[in-house]
Order: structure tokens, then C-alpha cells, then sequence
């Protein structure tokens, strides 16, 4: 047994081992150091982790998109990210528009619901468009081919929107009803935030029932399974995978919202981060899998939020907050050294690969 | 060498020496740098090096328009020569100012450089241009290095009519202690020089004028989600968060900064970097109240609203879009009166020869020069410039912004 095992382990394993258990200790001092620094009071450590938990949720929506795809065509939609910035960047002009004329504040809710609709329906539209013109023709192409294309159309999308709206950033018009707080207990907590939390939340809810428990949703897994076999069981394929393109582009339109309700601005290139954060959430969940894919999204914005915070200040890093996507970028390395299938990943078998 | 080349160089050394002989006066160059030799008919070479590309583009462009009106204004000539004005892009990085450097630098014909317009150019750039002989004014660089004695990035030849960042952030201090009478404040950089420069300046001079800094943060210029920051900020309950960054981020921390629990009274202040149109646009309603340290346009001498402005409005068909054409204005005359007092031979359009050091020694003694910015005055590092810093507020639709300080 010993021997076998011994015969196992490389070099790499040791190097690679000591790495992570370096890693380890340094979060787990620099924790205890800002622990009993006392630096912030438990408030503020309950607003960091409001922050990460709202951040978090719009990671997750969006990567929800990027695993649904994945688990279906084995592929990953890089321009996913245009997807998310598609909507929320048409959208704020319908929402400019509502401000001038009054109605906006007037009606908060109703123009919440106008902005969304028109977000998620140029979402959806634009992910239908991109599995119709870029990827259909494409499904039984070599792996890496639809992967370029997807930058390509990435690309494509993005100085496409720059050229119809424009250089400069968009600022979506305050709400009057989301600003101050409500108090959380002795917790003051931003309404943005709540509500941001609240409807991410619910969304993933909703979007897992449909996954799981309705009947598009198990051909959706079984096409995710084989997709001859469902085929051959009388599942219409084309359409169920334009059903999850769809879905996927729906929920980065309301992510997006969401994400314009916390920061406001949006512009052409605002899909780039908030992307490679949400495919990190992806991998970090298992990507595949849409629990995961919250899951991962919500650890994500926690440790963004929480990380600089908790251990590197303690570990004596000057202006720590500066390293966040630093963080966030190691993470997905270290995910992909130590357990490439993610969290909650399935080992993948070599027929779906 | 063979004989051939032999004979055709000394043949070349004679006709020179007849054709020198039969010109007018013939001054000889003594100058330790050497001179600019300007036949008769030729132009007078100054070049630039400033961005004139990308989303810092107006710095340069509004700089370069300065200079072409302070041409236009002299009639396109000096001691009866053209001028010839052209350049390069320094695209505000290090990057662009070793491009144009070197490039400017293989030229020995030019005179003079106006530039660099962004500070991280001019530390790449300054070495080549040093050492060509040039003598270098810029009109945007702010970062106080490039003026200090015995600062590796201090060279011969440089000299800056914008005001060194040293005033301005120990402006800003003043404004926050006295004005506002903050007792605490916070600050954030985004890594650039210019910042990093300021709020260091900024913290020094609040410090010693008594207040207590709770923290020096950083951000990313293109960073959107500031929540981190500005909570762990939060912790130190600052009065004033001093942000002297760039549009992008400026205006995330301005719109990020009303919503953060335990900031939302904080005021926030901002330095010439987020003098901007852009800034109201990014901002929307969060702009109201926030603060802007910038050159202050109304103690510029009584040319600038009766003569530059019509003539910047009738050249390029708008009011300036940036903050330095007027200092880059004054770097031409400076330019060319020096040049005047120290060209030798015949100064009513024939030959010239212009010492390299002594257009430095010349520009270098500057005293009490009257220009759009004040009365200019440079010291032995080449500081020119007579810094009035005012403080600017923002409001809801205003532009530009109401003066509040001093």
C-alpha cells in the first residue's frame, strides 16, 4: 500500500503540496494577526460580508450561464460576458429615458420591470443570435474551435455595442426608493443591497427548480447525458439547446440590472471582469453544475470582499484591498492544480470529454 | 580610407570655409553642448512630445493648441525664421515616452521639446533628451520628482511651467483643514506616479498641519466594485476621502463612497485628474458636493479671457478641453524669448547659431516673465511655474464647477 502510493507521488506532487500548505498557514496567520488587531468592528465585517454576498450573486447568475452551456455542448461561451453587457447597456437608456420624463421615480417598480424586461429580452436575443450564427454549425467541430469563435464573437460584440452606444460609460438614474438603509438588527444595510441579495437568491431558485424539476429541464439533462441517446428518445436537441442559450441569456439581462443597480455605469467593455470572474466562479462551483455554479459564485465574492480584508492586511500587505482580483485570479489556479473538476464537480468521463 | 574620399572631404572642408567666409558676421560656437547651426531660409526646429491618441488625449491636444496659438500670435516666426513644429505621441506612458524620446532625440536639428504631457513619459524620455542637448519644457507635468534637487529623475535641460503636485496636494490639505476643518482623512491612489505623488503630499502636509490620516488605500484605475475599500476606509470614520486618481475610478468611488454605511457624510475630493465634463456624466446625482483641486483660471492675467480664449475658440471651435493650454502658451514664449537673447550671428533672418547650454543657462534664469499664468519665475531645477491652486465644487448640471477656494 505505502509503496504503491510512494511509487505514485512525483515531484511536482511534493512541490505543489508544499505550496498549498504554505498558502494555508500564511491565510490562517494573517487572519489571526487581523483578529487580534481588532482593526474593524463586527458591523463592518457584516457590511464586507453583505458586499461579497451581493457581488457574489451576480457571479453566480452569470455563471450559471457559462455552466449550463458547458454542461451541454462542452464548450465555454466566452462571449458570455457579452451577453451580460448587451442588456443592462440598451437598457439604460429606456431607463434615462423613464428619468427624464418623471416616470422613473414615480413609479419605481413598474420601470424596474419595464428596464429588466427589455435587459433580458436583448440578453436573450443576443445569446440566440450567437448560438445560431456562431456555434450551431459548429457542435461536432474540434473542441478548440468553437472556443476561438467564441473570443471572436466576444470581440465582435463588444466594439459592435461601442459603435451603436458609444465610448463613454452610462449612468443608470438613482433610485430614490433603494437609497439609505434598513436596519439589519444594530446593522445598517444598504436597500440596494438587499434587494440585490434577495432577487439574485431567488433567481437561482428559480432557475434550479426549472433545471430540476420540470420536464424541459430533464431534457436538458439528459441532452447534457448523451445527446444521441436523447435524440433517439424523441428529444428535440436543437431546441433544447436554444432553450439553454436562452436561459443563460436571461439571467446575465437581470444580473445585469442588478449589477447596474449597485455600480450605476455601465459601457461597452463592462462584461470583460465581471465574466472572467463569473467562468472563475464556474470552475471554482464545478463547472457543469448549477448548484455549483452558486455555490462557487457566492465563495467568490465573499473571499473578493472578505480576503483583503481578513488576512493579507494582516499579513502586513499595504493597501490590500488593491489585490482582490488578485485573489480571485489565484483561486482559479490553485482550483485548477488541486481539484480540477471544482467543488462540487463530476469527474468528467472520457465520453463526454 | 582611400584617397578618393580623401580629396572629396577636403575639398568639402574648403568649400565650406569659403562659402562660411563669404557670409555675413560668422559667429563661432563656444558652447560646451554644441550648437544649432540655422541657415539662412531654413526654419527654427521645436518639436512636441505629448499624448495626442487615446482617452487622455485632450491633455495633449489642448496642450498643443496652446503652443499653436502662441506661434500664430508671433506671426509663425522668430528672428526671421519659420518655424517648424512638429512631434510626437508620448500616449501618456512610459512606453510612448521612450518611443518618442528616442525618437526626437536622433534629430539634431531640433531646438527645443515641449512635452512630455504625463509625468510617466517624461521620467523615460528626459535621459535621451538630456543628453541630445535639448532643453525640454512641459506644460502638464505635475509629478514633483522631476523637479527635485538631486532626484535621479531631475535632469539638465528640464523645465515645467505646470506647477509641481507638491503645491497642489499641500493645497488640497490646506483647503480640507481650514476650509472644511476636517480633523481626519483618509486617502486612495490608483498606482500611477501622479496619484501616489499626491496623496502622499496630501497625507505629509495634513499631518503636519495637525490632522490624522486613518488610511492610505489603493484601487485599480479601470476597478468597479469599491465596496472592499471603501468599508475597510469606513473603519477609520474619516471626515474627507482625498481620491486624486482618474475618471474611471473616480467616479466608482464617488457613486460607491454616498452608499458605504458610515460614509455617507464624508466629503470626497478629487485633484485636476477628475476636472472633467466626464466626471458629471459618471457620477450622475453623486456628484453634488464633491471637490476638485485644479490651476485657478481666474487669476491667470487679463490675456486669457481677452485674447487667448477667442483665439483658442476661433482656431479649434471650442472653449479648451483641458486644463494646461495656457500653461503650454507660456513654455513657448519662454521658449522663444530665450532664444532670441541668446541666438549669435545675423538676427534679422540670416544665419544663427543657438549654444545648446546657454538656451538652458538662459531658461534656467528666468525671472518675473510675464505670462497667461502669472509671473514665471524658474528655479536652478527647473520649476517655472507660479502655482495658484484653487479648489472646485461640484454640482448637480454645473459645469464647469463653482469655485470655492481660495
Amino acid at each position: 500500500m505505502f509503496k504503491r502510493w510512494r511509487q505514485r507521488v512525483t515531484f511536482t506532487d511534493i512541490v505543489v503540496w508544499a505550496i498549498g500548505i504554505a498558502i494555508g498557514f500564511a491565510v490562517v496567520y494573517g487572519t489571526i494577526v487581523t483578529w487580534r488587531r481588532a482593526e474593524y468592528t463586527p458591523e463592518q465585517w457584516i457590511n464586507l460580508t453583505i458586499d461579497g454576498l451581493k457581488v457574489g450573486g451576480i457571479y453566480a447568475l452569470i455563471a450559471l450561464g457559462y455552466t449550463l452551456v458547458y454542461g451541454i455542448l462542452r464548450m465555454i461561451n466566452f462571449a458570455h460576458s457579452e451577453v451580460f453587457m448587451s442588456g443592462p447597456f440598451t437598457a439604460v437608456f429606456l431607463a434615462m429615458y423613464l428619468d427624464k420624463i418623471g416616470f422613473y421615480n414615480a413609479q419605481p417598480l413598474i420601470s424596474l420591470i419595464l428596464v429588466t424586461l427589455l435587459s433580458t429580452a436583448v440578453s436573450i436575443t443576443v445569446a440566440l443570435l450567437l448560438e445560431r450564427i456562431a456555434y450551431r454549425r459548429l457542435r461536432y467541430a474540434p473542441r478548440l474551435v468553437p472556443l476561438i469563435t467564441a473570443i471572436g464573437a466576444s470581440f465582435f460584440l463588444q466594439y459592435t455595442f461601442r459603435g451603436m452606444y458609444g465610448n463613454d460609460p452610462e449612468t443608470y438614474p438613482t433610485l430614490d426608493v433603494l437609497q439609505g438603509v434598513w436596519m439589519l438588527g444594530p446593522v445598517p444595510v444598504p436597500k440596494t443591497d438587499l434587494v440585490v441579495i434577495a432577487s439574485a437568491f431567488f433567481l437561482m431558485l428559480i432557475l434550479y427548480t426549472i433545471v430540476q424539476k420540470t420536464k424541459t429541464g430533464k431534457a436538458m439533462r439528459s441532452v447534457s447525458e448523451d445527446k444521441e441517446a436523447a435524440a433517439l428518445m424523441g428529444i428535440n436537441v436543437d431546441k433544447i439547446i436554444v432553450f439553454t442559450f436562452g436561459m443563460g441569456g436571461a439571467s446575465a439581462g437581470i444580473a445585469g440590472i442588478l449589477y447596474a443597480l449597485i455600480f450605476s455605469q455601465v459601457h461597452f467593455y463592462m462584461g470583460f471582469i465581471p465574466g472572467l470572474k463569473a467562468f472563475t466562479a464556474a470552475v471554482l462551483g464545478g463547472i457543469g453544475n448549477v448548484v455549483g455554479a452558486w455555490l462557487g459564485g457566492t465563495l467568490l465574492g465573499l473571499i473578493e470582499s472578505l480576503g483583503p480584508n481578513l488576512f493579507l492586511s494582516g499579513l502586513g500587505i499595504p493597501a490590500a484591498n488593491q489585490l482582490k482580483d488578485g485573489i480571485a485570479f489565484a483561486i482559479l489556479v490553485f482550483i485548477l492544480i488541486f481539484r480540477p473538476t471544482g467543488l462540487l464537480g463530476e469527474r468528467i468521463s472520457k465520453t463526454k470529454a | 580610407m582611400s584617397k578618393k574620399t580623401l580629396i572629396i572631404i577636403s575639398l568639402v572642408v574648403i568649400a565650406s570655409f569659403v562659402l562660411a567666409a563669404c557670409g555675413a558676421p560668422k559667429a563661432e560656437c563656444t558652447d560646451p553642448l554644441g550648437c544649432v547651426t540655422v541657415a539662412k531660409g531654413e526654419p527654427i526646429h521645436l518639436a512636441y512630445a505629448m499624448v495626442i491618441s487615446g482617452p487622455d488625449a485632450t491633455l495633449g491636444t489642448d496642450s498643443r493648441n496652446g503652443i499653436e496659438i502662441a506661434i500664430a500670435d508671433k506671426g509663425g516666426k522668430l528672428l526671421g525664421h519659420d518655424i517648424k513644429f512638429d512631434g510626437e505621441d508620448d500616449q501618456c506612458s512610459a512606453e510612448g515616452g521612450q518611443a518618442a524620446g528616442t525618437k526626437l532625440a536622433a534629430d539634431p536639428s531640433i531646438v527645443a521639446v515641449f512635452g512630455t504631457s504625463c509625468s510617466s513619459a517624461a521620467r523615460v524620455a528626459m535621459p535621451l533628451w538630456s543628453k541630445a542637448g535639448f532643453t525640454v519644457v512641459s506644460a502638464s507635468n505635475t509629478a514633483p520628482d522631476l523637479t527635485l534637487a538631486g532626484n535621479e529623475n531631475n535632469h539638465p535641460g528640464y523645465l515645467r511651467t505646470a506647477h509641481s503636485d507638491v503645491v497642489q496636494g499641500a493645497a488640497a490639505a490646506q483647503f480640507a483643514w481650514e476650509k472644511l476643518g476636517v480633523k481626519k482623512a483618509a486617502t486612495i491612489h490608483d498606482g500611477s506616479i501622479y496619484a501616489d505623488s499626491l496623496q502622499q503630499v496630501f497625507a505629509d502636509e495634513f499631518k503636519k498641519l495637525g490632522g490624522e490620516i486613518t488610511a492610505q488605500e489603493s484601487v485599480s484605475p479601470d476597478q468597479t466594485d469599491m465596496s472592499g475599500v471603501l468599508t475597510s476606509i469606513a473603519a477609520g470614520a474619516p471626515e474627507l476621502i482625498y481620491h486624486p486618481i482618474f475618471i474611471q475610478a473616480g467616479t466608482q468611488l464617488i457613486l460607491q463612497g454616498r452608499q458605504t454605511p458610515g460614509l455617507e457624510n464624508t466629503y470626497q475630493m478629487g485633484a485636476d485628474g477628475m476636472f472633467s465634463p466626464d466626471v458629471m456624466e459618471g457620477s450622475g446625482d453623486a456628484v453634488e458636493g464633491v471637490f476638485v483641486s485644479s490651476p485657478d483660471f481666474t487669476q491667470f492675467g487679463p490675456d486669457y479671457e481677452a485674447k487667448f480664449k477667442p483665439a483658442y475658440k476661433a482656431q479649434f471651435g471650442s472653449d479648451p478641453v483641458s486644463i494646461f493650454h495656457a500653461h503650454a502658451y507660456d513654455a513657448f514664449n519662454l521658449i522663444y524669448a530665450c532664444v532670441e537673447k541668446v541666438a549669435q550671428g545675423d538676427k534679422e533672418g540670416g544665419e544663427i547659431l543657438i549654444g545648446r547650454q546657454a538656451l538652458r543657462d538662459c531658461m534656467y534664469a528666468t525671472k518675473d516673465f510675464k505670462g497667461l499664468t502669472g509671473n514665471l519665475t524658474c528655479t536652478p531645477t527647473g520649476d517655472c511655474a507660479d502655482p495658484k491652486i484653487a479648489v472646485y465644487e461640484y454640482h448637480v448640471g454645473q459645469y464647469p464647477p463653482e469655485k470655492v477656494w481660495p
